[in-house]
């Protein structure tokens, strides 16, 4: 049959758009008459603005308006109405509710002029005056001022602890305890935010904004402005990547409703790369990972604890030490995860948030404990392999990741290594090959769909959910298209629109399965309605079939057991005289059966490095990356998603850092240039495997969700490379050039140059 | 900084310059795509600036506007450039192309196709920056191996990380004009022919 789209590796629908620069993104609705706003950023982290002079900008022509605190117009008063699909405990963030200043960036005047280039130049004359106050931007600082957080929702706090960790951990043969730093990171999508609103005559709006969920981008816009759902058109059909940016608002939305309300015309408000590093980030975290081991290397016990930074007035909290009471048999466990508030702007999740940094510690913690025990670093995995979750003594829905480790480490030739760091060389250069374990979770959440299929037998099928380049108008189509045996050049999947029936924003992997069942579930009823008319058809072959007997394939309904005879649809639509079917559907997960699982997607990843030692250069010659992720739809786009996710690890390990310089509070390195991310030439080969994962619990398609299991575990993987191929351990984050040489310095004096 | 004391940022220092008297637009002529125009552009118009927001031309993608990121590279004169790093008014009497100029009577480019076969792209935002760098690239003629091809792509950022889909995608491309030159080489067919239809 040629309709069993799902499984395939069909490329994407929108492909042809987005190669001939047809895609629009937020930023380039060009309508008649529209107004262009540019941001005026704070340049101190903390203190008020006691003045704001707009007078010389405003003295240019063409420059309409310079909005501030001072004269935004009035809206909504309490913290709720601010609130969103993700928000954290405290009060949002509102632009210019007055004059204090809670972070370096923040938005504090807004120049709306006739052009872009108009708005730029006048928002350069706008002469501030700062009231400035001591700020406090270096967690390492604030070590004594941690707390524990107020617990967040969808994010379970840290379990209490089980056994008697300190006690076993004193008692255990081999030890490693150790402390290890990460960075604050940017999401840095290649487009930039950006929000154009449309004025439209009756006074409604219209929006184009860069978010991952058109529903809470347009929630927030009525509650804030007081407007009605009816008022406001949200939409975000083309999203220039988010990676998380885009799951809260961001600034620019709110700015450009509020002069376009002032001003009662159309504008856009688009940040630049610099202002792309005061939307928030993913928050630097100290952590510190004891283990205790027997001499076979059974764990004795597990110590995981984090600290990281929140802003002053929002407790942003991730899991970060979760994953180690899940991952390893243990019986005794502790782990801890707490905050300090900084004068900075509040955290935003970010591709696999927590688990990026839990994991990069933990796997790296394992392999440090690896080389103690003197044991292969997998066989050490393998030997506290957890068949059920010991956090909560549930099974696990499904967990292949004993195969991942088999597949990969036979993929990889992982046998083949020399255990002794620095053993193993190509010419004059050092090779390392380390391994790490990821592991994500997968949810699914409520979700709707609306699908109408016509007397033509063309099929349009829509959510309110996004694609931020994970591939959902594609496995979307790919879903309805089988479900109603359709060929797919007859199904289109729309999406990113806020009349549409209401999806979570696109994040935590949970897409694929919360959309997917929706689209499912809706296509599923318009089969129950195709099937009541076929079978009521003169000399219909169905009419005493059962629905599960009837199957839909390439524009036809059949018996499964005799598909000669069939009925095409269009002949079943024009029987019953239908114009078209339409259907909606809200799916529901099976809570009550999830509850008794632990429900994972699994990794594991296998590094090669190459360190020259003489120039410290680090290439990271191939990447194999095993996942068990459930039922793959798509095997191209799934292996794109893990490609991406790998690319990140790169970009983790070895380049992404944003630096605060501490005297101005502020990331000094906030442009491409500066703020490194792994380019062509970084990235060589990478090998991911799906290995085969049947899950019939998660939900009913057995999808996992893939967005985010790629990165997880990557950077330890190569950090553990890097000490097999130099025998130096850096444990603070990006590892580059410096950082290793200072560690071969102190193990090899006489060896190395001195500095120029 | 004394809690307390006041600081003043100049933004600009010519601030207090209210009466600035701004230079005069000009015109000038670009062939955009294979059509000829004549436009009134601002001296400070970057090139980007006038395909995005005058012309409508939104293919063309600004990522940085500082030249780092590579999504806004178009191809003047044959040459891969950062658009948003050019004047409009340097270019004078340029031939430009973008990414709308590449299709064909709506046939795609053989390296349009490639992205789409290979899966070059996620989001797509950088996307039609790398195709106009990749047909730059073919063009230089320097870059034949993988590790050439990705050196010489580095300067378009894809944080959505399709690099090897992107160098699988040229390399494809690649392989296809060497088949079409050697058959219009058999048939003594000026091989710049399948080039000039790229960029008219
Ligand atoms: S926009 Fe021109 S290089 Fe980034
Ligand atoms: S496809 Fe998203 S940045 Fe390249």
């Amino acid at each position: 049959m040629t309709t069993n789209y799902i499984g395939q590796p069909i490329s994407r629908v929108d492909g042809r758009a987005k190669v001939t620069g047809q895609a629009k993104y937020a930023g380039e609705y060009n309508v008649p008459n529209l107004a262009y706003g540019v941001v005026v950023s704070s340049a101190i982290a903390k203190g008020r603005i006691a003045e704001i002079d707009a007078s010389a900008a405003l003295g240019l022509k063409g420059v309409l308006q310079v909005f501030t605190h001072k004269n935004a117009p009035p809206t909504a008063k309490s913290d709720q109405s601010y609130w969103d699909e993700v928000a954290v405990p405290g009060s949002p963030f509102r632009p210019f509710k007055d004059d204090k200043l809670l972070f370096s960036g923040q938005p504090i005047a807004l120049v709306v002029a006739e052009s872009f280039e108009l708005a730029r130049y006048a928002a350069s004359l706008v002469q501030v005056e700062y009231e400035p106050e001591a700020h406090a931007t270096d967690l390492n600082q604030q070590r004594d001022k941690a707390y524990k957080p107020k617990p967040r929702e969808g994010v379970a706090p840290p379990p209490p602890p089980r056994g008697n960790p300190d006690k076993a951990f004193a008692n255990s043969a081999v030890q490693i305890d150790a402390e290890y730093s990460v960075p604050a990171e940017h999401h840095n999508p290649m487009e930039p935010f950006a929000t154009t609103v449309i004025w439209e005559a009756d006074g409604r709006l219209t929006v184009y904004d860069k978010t991952q969920g058109t529903p809470n981008s347009h929630q927030y816009v009525c509650n804030v402005f007081g407007l009605s759902p009816d008022d406001v058109h949200l939409l975000s059909p083309y999203v220039g990547g988010g990676f998380g940016s885009g799951l809260r608002p961001k600034y620019q939305l709110f700015l450009a409703v509020m002069a376009a309300r002032g001003l009662k015309r159309s504008v856009r408000v688009t940040l630049t790369r610099q202002q792309m590093f005061t939307i928030g980030h993913r928050p630097r975290t100290l952590q510190r990972v004891a283990l205790g081991a027997a001499k076979d290397g059974k764990l004795e016990a597990l110590i995981h604890e984090a600290l990281a930074e929140t802003s002053q007035f929002e407790e942003y909290s991730e899991p970060v030490v979760q994953w180690s009471g899940e991952l390893y048999k243990c019986e005794n466990v502790k782990l801890d995860h707490a905050l300090a508030n900084l004068d900075i702007n509040t955290p935003v999740d970010m591709r696999a948030p927590g688990a990026t940094w839990g994991l990069y510690a933990l796997e790296s913690a394992m392999d440090e404990l690896a080389y103690k025990l003197n044991m292969d670093p997998l066989e050490l995995r393998l030997k506290n392999y957890a068949e059920k979750d010991f956090s909560n003594n549930k099974p696990f829905s499904s967990k292949e990741l004993k195969e991942c480790f088999r597949q990969g480490a036979e993929r990889f030739g992982w046998s083949k290594r020399t255990p002794e760091p620095r053993s193993m060389r190509d010419g004059g250069k050092l090779v390392g090959w380390g391994l790490a374990t990821g592991i994500w979770e997968t949810t699914q959440l409520p979700a709707g769909a609306k699908a109408v299929l016509t007397a033509e037998g063309k099929l349009t099928v829509g959510s309110a959910t996004a694609d931020i380049g994970t591939g959902t108008y594609t496995i979307m189509t790919q879903i309805a298209a089988e479900s109603l045996g359709l060929p797919i050049e007859d199904v289109t999947f729309t999406l990113g629109d806020s009349t549409l029936p209401r999806a979570p924003v696109e994040g935590g992997s949970f897409t694929a399965a919360s959309v997917g069942s929706a689209v499912k579930q809706v296509c599923d009823k318009i089969r129950e309605k195709l099937v009541t008319v076929a079978k009521a058809m003169p000399k219909s072959p169905l009419a005493n079939a059962k629905s599960e007997e009837i199957a839909f394939a390439d524009g036809r309904m059949m018996l499964t057991s005799g598909p000669s005879r069939y009925v095409s649809i269009k002949e079943v639509m024009r029987h019953g005289g239908l114009s078209s079917i339409a259907e909606t559907a809200d799916s529901t997960p099976d809570f009550e059966k999830q509850s008794k699982y632990s429900i994972h997607p699994h990794s594991a990843i296998f590094a090669e490095v190459k360190v020259d030692e003489d120039l410290g250069t680090i290439d990271v010659l191939r990447v194999v990356s095993a996942i068990a992720g459930g039922r793959i739809l798509n095997p191209k786009t799934a292996r794109s998603q893990i490609m991406g996710g790998i690319v990140w690890g790169i970009g983790m390990a070895l380049e992404e850092e944003s630096v605060i310089d501490q005297k101005f509070g502020r990331f000094m390195n906030h442009n491409l240039a500066e703020y490194h991310v792994p380019v062509n030439a970084d990235v060589q080969n990478i090998d991911v495997i799906f290995v085969e994962e049947h899950d019939s619990i998660v939900n009913p398609l057995g999808i996992k969700g893939l967005g985010e299991i790629g990165i997880v575990g990557t950077g330890a993987a190569i950090g553990n490379a890097i000490f097999h191929a130099t025998g130096v351990r850096v444990r603070d984050l990006p590892i580059t050039l410096d950082k290793v040489f200072a560690g071969a310095a102190a193990a090899r004096p006489v060896k190395l140059a001195p500095a120029a | 900084m004394a809690a307390g004391a006041i600081m003043r940022v100049e933004q600009n220092t010519q601030a207090n310059t209210q009466t600035v008297s701004l230079p005069s637009s000009t015109k000038i002529t670009l062939t955009i795509n294979g059509v000829r125009r004549e436009l009134q552009v601002e001296p400070w118009t970057t090139l980007l600036d006038l395909l995005r927001l005058n012309l409508d031309l939104t293919g063309t993608k600004k990522g940085c506007d500082h030249g780092q990121c590579g999504a806004c590279t178009v191809l003047v004169d044959g040459k891969r450039i950062n658009s948003c790093m050019t004047l409009a008014i340097m270019k004078d009497g340029s031939e430009v192309m973008t990414i709308e100029g590449l299709a064909q009577n709506g046939a795609l480019h053989p390296l349009q196709q490639a992205f789409i076969e290979h899966d070059a792209f996620q989001c797509g935002y950088c996307t039609p920056g790398q195709i106009c760098s990749a047909i730059g690239l073919m063009r230089e003629g320097h870059a034949t191996t993988a590790d050439e091809i990705r050196e010489s792509m580095s300067g378009n950022i894809c944080r959505c990380g399709a690099y090897p889909n992107i160098l699988a995608a040229i390399q494809q491309a690649m392989a296809h004009r060497r088949n079409v030159d050697r058959v219009a080489g058999e048939r003594s067919v000026n091989p710049i022919a399948n080039e000039r239809s790229v960029n008219p």
